[in-house]
């Protein structure tokens, strides 16, 4: 599984680690419809810490379609909200 | 639908604008090697833009932290010459300064992480063209066959992929060092006519403004008293 953290790069993970993944996405999507600062930034940087410390980061020599991407590091609590009601995103 | 899909939708959205599929594999890659090299010098200008923000950032800082120590000596003479009220609106002046030096400090290390992912993107970036470059003349040349066209497909994708990223980096950075720029030239201004303006204050609350006011005005007064308690007053 390949996993691009955005602006960052990509990361070549084992897929077993997607049930984890997904746990930790729905706690950064409660933490956006809370509006809760602290916990949003606590909850996303634990994601993408996960994804840094159990993937490989792929070589730049590779040309590989990622996915799961996720957003650049410094998103904000604003833009995250934006993520969810913005203009041209799906809603599901 | 998480954060992972949303974003996923998002970059899948700009990937495709970006990508001009043709009927002709031949084309789709020198196309997407083209728009490759095209966003490549856009990140190099962009990387240019962010150190000539901060460039001026550092001069500002350099200015008010200049004026700061000005006024401060300005309050020391005023006070000797017995001219409190003088010597206290140097002081009040001298807050607000140091409050913006704080908020450019802040810009400054703002820029200099932007400075520091940008060019790391850079050379990634640039390793992805070199290898895409020496992958599309292979392709091109047995486009013919069944696997190459799946590997032109994956190629182009993978790329697309890491434009779209590039791109919304690119967007991301000129979106913060405009803003940046517009309060720089808005301090420099005021800092030209000797009026510095607390322009940090603008977005905040009325509670939150008071407080801050309280907190200054104290810190004038401590300053006043030591500055009294030097001069034997």
């Amino acid at each position: 599984m390949i996993i691009r953290i955005m602006s960052e790069g990509q990361y070549r993970m084992p897929s077993g680690h997607l049930d984890q993944l997904n746990d930790l996405d729905a706690q950064v999507v409660l933490a956006v419809a809370q509006g809760d600062q602290a916990h949003f930034q606590t909850t996303y940087a634990q994601m993408l810490d996960f994804v840094r410390q159990q993937g490989e980061p792929v070589a730049a020599t590779e040309l590989v379609e990622s996915d799961v991407i996720l957003p650049a590091p410094d998103l904000e609590l604003k833009e995250a909200q934006q993520l969810f009601k913005g203009e041209g995103i799906i809603p599901g | 639908m998480g954060l992972l899909s949303r974003m996923a939708t998002i970059l899948k959205a700009k990937m495709n604008a970006l990508l001009e599929s043709s009927a002709n594999p031949a084309e789709t890659l020198e196309y997407s090697y083209q728009k490759q090299v095209e966003l490549l010098q856009k990140v190099k200008r962009g990387i240019v833009e962010v150190v000539t923000s901060k460039r001026r950032v550092e001069l500002q800082a350099a200015r008010v932290r200049e004026q700061v120590s000005q006024l401060d000596a300005q309050a020391e003479e005023a006070l000797a010459a017995g001219r409190e009220d003088l010597a206290r609106l140097a002081l009040q002046r001298k807050q607000i300064g140091q409050e913006q030096l704080g908020d450019l400090e802040q810009q400054l290390s703002v820029l200099e992480q932007e400075q520091q992912r940008l060019t790391t993107a850079e050379t990634r970036l640039s390793t992805k063209v070199e290898t895409f470059r020496t992958r599309k003349e292979t392709l091109k040349a047995q486009y013919t066959a069944a696997e190459a066209q799946v590997r032109i497909g994956e190629a182009v994708h993978g790329l697309s992929e890491e434009l779209a990223d590039m791109g919304l980096a690119i967007e991301r950075a000129e979106e913060k060092t405009e803003s940046m720029r517009a309060r720089a030239a808005a301090i420099d201004e005021l800092a030209e006519t000797g009026v510095l303006v607390d322009l940090t204050r603008s977005g905040e609350d009325q509670l939150s403004r008071e407080l801050k006011q309280i907190s200054a005005s104290r810190n004038v007064e401590a300053e006043l008293a030591a500055m009294k308690e030097r001069l034997g007053q």
